[in-house]
């Protein structure tokens, strides 16, 4: 509950910044630099005259874009890789799986850091290397729970129906695995808006203009005995996306998931 | 023409322990009507073989011999030709109605899977055939029960569910595997009393498969004792429960609790278990529990010997056998 309310925050600020913001994210006016928080500027401006709230609202919309695909290409790619690894077994499983551990032996962020240096810095960039960073843990998470679906006895009914393993994979151990699948990818939504903040943070993500969270604490960061609270806004931003996705999960496995729920 | 010939059927499964072999030198013929059982105890191959034919065995498991469906091999069939056999001409019911279903679901969706697949009819003939199938199999308010889950049905009428669906392309065979194993016990003679009437208004042939040798006798034309992988006793039921001759089929029935006994006696047993898949013996691989074995069990092969008419036995001592009371054995 509390976590879908936090999520449904950000979603609405990220909705609303697409039309309306209370100032201006990208004007830049130097003789408003620093200003308090006050009535037109409800969180004051930064260095440039910048209105934070207006950014931070702004960056919200960046960061779900780059989260929502990020996730989406480890899902849709991730997930397919699975449930043929499961379906085929064999070498074709022991070729993802073993592929999947390969990109495992490094550290998320770093190989995030890799690949935007062998592309060049930028938001696409950073969508790539994160969604990429995701595939395999999606690929890991639906094999095994899809393996496990594939001794079930009603898969063995269905095979003895006379059901392919093309038909018996989306009809019968798909929808016994959905639930799994999105959870962990609420969860991971909240790894990619940390990770592309990061990213940003190290000047890799996304470019200015455009404002990013990451990109704030990192110029704010200059600033930090000058005007700390620049740090904490965008700081609170990732905070409140984070936790929020985290509850987000773990309530729905609670939801989807009866077994889970029940141990608690 | 025959409908199902099996011809030295065996099945090796590689484990880590070295490879099994589960089945070995299994023939026998199906006949249009005819009902078959398999009998024996946990272990013995009987789920094994009905797998083999059906080509549903594990990957790491290897079948050879000849299993001639309408005079073809189903063993050199691919697996899309295999695909479109089962369900269609060889369906199968299995133990455990409870796991059976697919719990995400409705019963109707999964009965109607096979329809729309093996004989291309629509949503809409599909759904009423679908009705007619829970109605011919016993479920009551079938046009609302068509969209149950299976969490909302009882054992019994999973089962009921499982066989509309095994059915529901009208199959040429139908292998029951232990299909009331699970079930309690008056479900279970109503299931079995279905299956009968059943098969015999379409004219299948049945393979009953069941550890329990009541079972069989009163729902089998012809009986396949199974032990160790191999078959030891074949022929009519009639005959065979006319006179039991195998010590492994005598010792089964020994073991059966029959009403009207002394309370006092215990039940008989037959001592020790299975052997061991992996280091058969050489020669019959009852040997070890066998009351009758002498040296020439353990290094030979036992010989086939027929009884009396179709009446076949595998044993080196079928005169001794023969010669003692059924239940004296093990006593």
């Amino acid at each position: 509950m509390v976590g879908g309310t936090m999520t449904l925050f950000l979603l609405i600020c990220a909705a609303i910044s697409l039309f309306w913001t209370p100032g201006s994210a990208y004007d830049i006016v130097i003789a408003n630099r620093f200003l308090p928080p006050s009535t037109d500027h409800w969180l004051g401006t930064d260095q440039f005259g910048r209105d934070i709230a207006s950014m931070l609202m702004t960056g919200t919309q960046n960061s779900i874009v780059v989260a929502v695909v990020a996730v989406s290409i480890g899902l849709f790619i991730g997930v397919s890789l699975g449930l043929l690894a499961a379906a085929r077994r064999g070498w074709t499983e022991e070729i993802i799986m073993r592929l999947s551990d390969f990109s495992f032996a490094f550290p998320a962020i770093l190989s995030a850091i890799m690949l935007t240096a062998i592309l060049g810095p930028g938001g696409v960039n950073s969508i790539l290397a994160i969604g990429l960073y995701n595939i395999p843990v999606f690929a890991r998470l639906t094999r095994g729970s899809a393996n496990a679906i594939w001794t079930r006895e009603y898969v063995m009914a269905a095979r003895a129906s006379g059901k392919g393993r093309l038909r018996i994979t989306f009809e019968h151990i798909l929808p016994n695995i959905l639930s799994i699948i999105i959870v962990q990818a609420t969860i991971l939504f909240a790894i990619a808006i940390l990770a592309e903040a990061a990213l940003s943070y190290l000047g890799l993500g996304t470019q200015p203009p455009e404002p990013s969270w990451g990109r704030m604490l990192n110029e704010a960061q200059t600033l930090m005995f000058l005007d700390p609270m620049q740090a904490i806004y965008p700081g609170l931003a990732i905070a409140i996306a984070v936790f929020g996705l985290n509850l987000l999960g773990d309530g729905l496995r609670d939801v989807l998931d009866p077994r889970l729920s029940r141990k608690r | 023409m025959t409908l199902l010939s099996v011809e030295d059927l065996t099945v090796t499964l590689a484990t880590n322990d070295g490879s099994a072999r589960a089945v070995r030198d299994l023939s026998f013929t199906l006949e249009k009507g005819e009902t078959l059982g398999i009998v024996g105890e946990s272990g013995c191959g009987k789920s094994m073989a009905a797998l083999a034919l059906m080509g549903l065995l594990p990957s790491m498991s290897e079948t050879t011999g000849r299993i001639n469906l309408d005079g073809k091999n189903l063993l050199e069939k691919t697996e899309a030709e295999m695909c479109r056999i089962r369900g269609n001409r060889m369906a199968m019911i299995f133990q455990e109605p409870m796991t059976s279903l697919n719990p995400v679901h409705t019963i109707g969706h999964q009965i109607m899977e096979p329809l729309r697949l093996h004989k291309g009819l629509s949503d809409d003939d599909a759904h009423k055939e679908t009705i007619r199938l829970l109605d011919r199999v016993g479920i009551p308010n079938p046009k609302s029960r068509v969209d149950n889950y299976p969490h909302q049905l009882s054992g019994g009428q999973r089962q009921r569910v499982m066989i509309a669906i095994a059915l529901s392309c009208k199959p040429h065979i139908l292998i029951a595997d232990e299909p009331t194993t699970a079930l309690d016990v008056t479900i279970q003679d109503q299931i079995l009393d279905l299956i009968q009437t059943l098969v015999r208004e379409d004219g299948m042939a049945l393979i009953l498969i069941s550890h329990d040798l009541g079972v069989i006798s009163e729902n089998t034309g012809k009986i396949l004792v199974m032990y160790g992988g191999a078959a030891v006793e074949t022929g009519r039921t009639d005959r065979i429960f006319e006179e039991l001759v195998h010590p492994y089929t005598q010792g089964l029935f020994a073991a059966m609790p029959r009403l009207g006994r002394a309370r006092t006696k215990r039940l008989v047993t037959i001592p020790g278990t299975v052997p061991d898949l992996i280091s058969l013996p050489a020669g019959c691989t009852f040997t070890d529990r066998c009351p009758l074995a002498t040296e020439i069990c353990r290094k030979t092969p036992p010989p086939v010997i027929e009884v009396k008419g179709q009446h076949f036995v595998t044993c080196h001592h079928v005169e001794e056998a023969r010669a003692r009371k059924t239940e004296e054995l093990f006593s």
